[in-house]
């Protein structure tokens, strides 16, 4: 059964009914193949693109969709029910894409913008490196000024579509000046100079390839900067609080789709004479998946109807990453419980669930940087 | 040029699909309709022609109140205008009353260069309609087309029956494509939004000048009379492989006049 969701506008609900078609059709049929091969769905991305999926947040003026967020973070949520590597694909993509939207110049957007937002062109994000992890503002990884170029030398770890994107947007340090000594870059994939690790072997998310991104004196002209030098910190926290909702929608679905396989199990798994999901140590397990599903979508709505209002919404972003991520790991664990012996094998999509929730509680700053935004927040509220 | 994209709204294939207990017709009510799948490849190949050239696209669909909702996907994809038959009296029609119908649609419509159909509905499926109405209003019909070339004033198009034979016919023309013709495409974001704007016309029969006496089911060729329920697939013989699976197998199948 679909979710029913609460959406704000007739268009909205057109939007939804879209991406189910698609998804249904494209992207749920593929999954359990391309997570097993690695094989990225990059045709699916040129796709969405095409259907006017991956611009969504952002205004028509520079091709996209012009909704609000919390319709923007359902699209996700469904996309990651299908298929969570997709989903979290087009966060990531959607989250290269901000800084160029928020502050680029008219001339930058209008250069890159119409191919990013119509999937032609695929982002990473460059933020983390090796020793910058939760501690983002240590990062290493320069720009230094040689006349009209910059020229990038340094290494960012843990880049989502590594090695496959088309441009990078890079957080580098144009001087020493701590967080506000770090300025954002458009790095295009054919620069020459960049290079990319092996792909990382992962737990889950074996769809897409993550890897170190090397920059050994990658030159860019000074048009590449996207916003002032030094604005980069500010503008990469604030993509990661938009950033922090895209996972929590994406856990978020993955969980839907944890429960729903579990729950269509324990009805027509016969034990002791009836349906398991009639004992009622199994039905109040799925009780409490069911409840941890509905939590998670409802607290990452309130962020997002408080960023759509305009108002502040980094502590409820935290609150939804931490939400809907710790209840994705129960939920897919559980689910995995339910389905028994079967849940352990590669026969249903349990398994494959469950290691993709992992990394959910990691990335996108992990659940203990969460926790510690929320308590910063509790310290600086009156 | 002015084509006519005709669009069937048919019950969802994939769900479970019954008919009425009074009258036999095809239960529209209690199950999820859709434009019909076949009938997508015909507007693709409508829009291609269109994007390739100048050509406007007319999608047209007779039908009760929900057949809209096949325009709707039509004009969705990228169709520019839209066109509802829609009466009452139409219940039960038959093919011969429908290309009747959808004959007089076309001429209303008017200078109309081009009408592309799918090759059967996923409903009815007999794949008539199309030579009916070319017989109707008089134009050239090329059935089960794979691949469509439109030249100034004709059509070259190949013709995928017991064989493969290219075929030319002048405009204006009727052509109905098969599944082999192109992969439609899903409708955008944009494209739906862009939908809503565009104009459908809602026409009756006497809009159309077709005379209610001649279609609907008591004017209908011919009438269902017993309908009988798919027999619930039984559940498969399992073979289990004990060394001897292959030679299992082949009596299996030749115990089924298979081999």
């Amino acid at each position: 059964m679909p979710v029913e969701r609460l959406l704000p506008t007739p268009e909205s609900r057109d939007l939804i009914a879209l991406v189910r078609d698609i998804a249904d059709a494209e992207l749920a049929p593929r999954a359990d193949a391309a997570e097993s091969s690695g094989e990225y769905p990059r045709e699916l991305l040129r796709l969405l693109g095409r259907s006017g999926v991956l611009g969504l947040p952002y205004d028509e003026d520079f091709g996209g969709g012009g909704q609000p967020f919390q319709v923007y973070l359902q699209v996700i949520e469904e996309l990651a029910a299908r298929w969570a590597t997709v989903g979290l694909s087009v966060s990531v993509h959607t989250l290269s894409c901000w800084p160029l939207v928020a502050v680029g110049t008219d001339e930058q957007r209008k250069r890159w913008l119409p191919d990013m937002i119509g999937g032609e062109l695929l982002g990473a994000y460059c933020l983390s490196e090796p020793h910058a992890g939760s501690d983002a503002a240590a990062l290493s990884t320069r720009a230094v000024r040689v006349g009209d170029d910059y020229v990038l030398k340094g290494t960012k770890a843990w880049i989502t579509h590594g090695g496959l994107a088309d441009f990078y947007t890079v957080f580098a340090r144009t001087s020493d000046d701590g967080p506000r000594g770090i300025s954002c870059f458009l790095v295009p994939a054919d620069a020459a100079g960049l290079s990319f690790g092996t792909p990382e072997k992962k737990m889950g998310f074996t769809g897409s390839p993550t890897t170190l991104v090397h920059f050994d004196d990658v030159r860019l002209p000074a048009e590449r900067r996207i916003g002032d030098e030094g604005a980069g910190f500010g503008l990469a926290l604030q993509a990661l609080d938009s950033g922090r909702l895209g996972v929590a929608a994406g856990a978020t679905g993955l969980a839907q789709s944890a429960l729903d396989v579990a729950v269509a199990y324990a009805k027509q798994r016969e034990q002791f004479g009836q349906p398991i999901i009639t004992h009622q140590g199994l039905g109040f397990l799925l009780a409490d998946m069911a409840a941890a599903v509905e939590a998670s979508r409802a607290t990452y709505l309130v962020a997002a109807q408080r960023r759509d209002l305009g108002m502040s919404y980094r502590h409820q972003a935290s609150v939804a990453k931490l939400i809907a991520t710790d209840a994705a790991m129960k939920v897919t664990t559980d689910a995995v419980q339910v389905l028994g012996g079967s849940g352990y094998t590669r026969d249903y999509p349990v398994e494959r669930y469950f290691r993709e929730a992992k990394v959910m509680q990691i990335f996108e700053g992990t659940n203990q940087i969460q926790r510690l935004v929320i308590a910063r927040s509790l310290e600086r509220s009156e | 040029m002015k084509i006519v994209a005709l669009v069937k709204h048919v019950p969802d294939a994939a769900a479970d699909r019954t008919f009425n207990e009074a009258d036999h017709t095809t239960d529209r009510t209690n199950v999820d309709g859709i434009l019909s799948e076949l009938d997508e490849y015909a507007v693709e190949a409508a829009l291609k022609i269109a994007e390739s050239g100048d050509a406007e696209v007319v999608a047209l669909t007779m039908g009760p109140d929900a057949a809209l909702d096949a325009v709707k996907r039509a004009l969705q994809m990228g169709a520019d205008s839209g066109a509802h038959v829609a009466d009452d009296a139409l219940h039960g029609s038959d093919a011969v009353a429908t290309s009747a119908v959808l004959a007089a649609a076309i001429q209303k419509i008017g200078d109309v260069d081009l009408i592309l159909t799918g090759m059967a509905s996923t409903d009815g499926g007999m794949s008539v309609v199309p030579a009916m109405l070319a017989e109707r209003l008089g134009l050239a019909h090329v059935g089960f087309v794979g691949e469509l070339n439109v030249e100034a004033g004709s059509v070259r198009a190949r013709r995928d029956a017991d064989v493969t034979e290219t075929v030319e016919a002048a405009l204006p023309a009727i052509v109905s494509v098969t599944d082999q013709i192109n992969e439609p495409r899903y409708p955008s974001f944009k494209g739906i939004m862009a939908a809503k704007k565009k104009p459908v016309e809602t026409w009756s029969l006497a809009d159309l000048g077709v005379d209610a006496g001649t279609v609907g089911l008591a004017a209908a060729w011919t009438t269902v009379e017993t309908v009988t329920k798919r027999p619930e697939r039984t559940q498969g013989e399992i073979v289990t492989d004990e060394g001897d699976g292959g030679a299992k197998l082949v009596e299996f199948l030749a115990g089924q006049k298979f081999v």
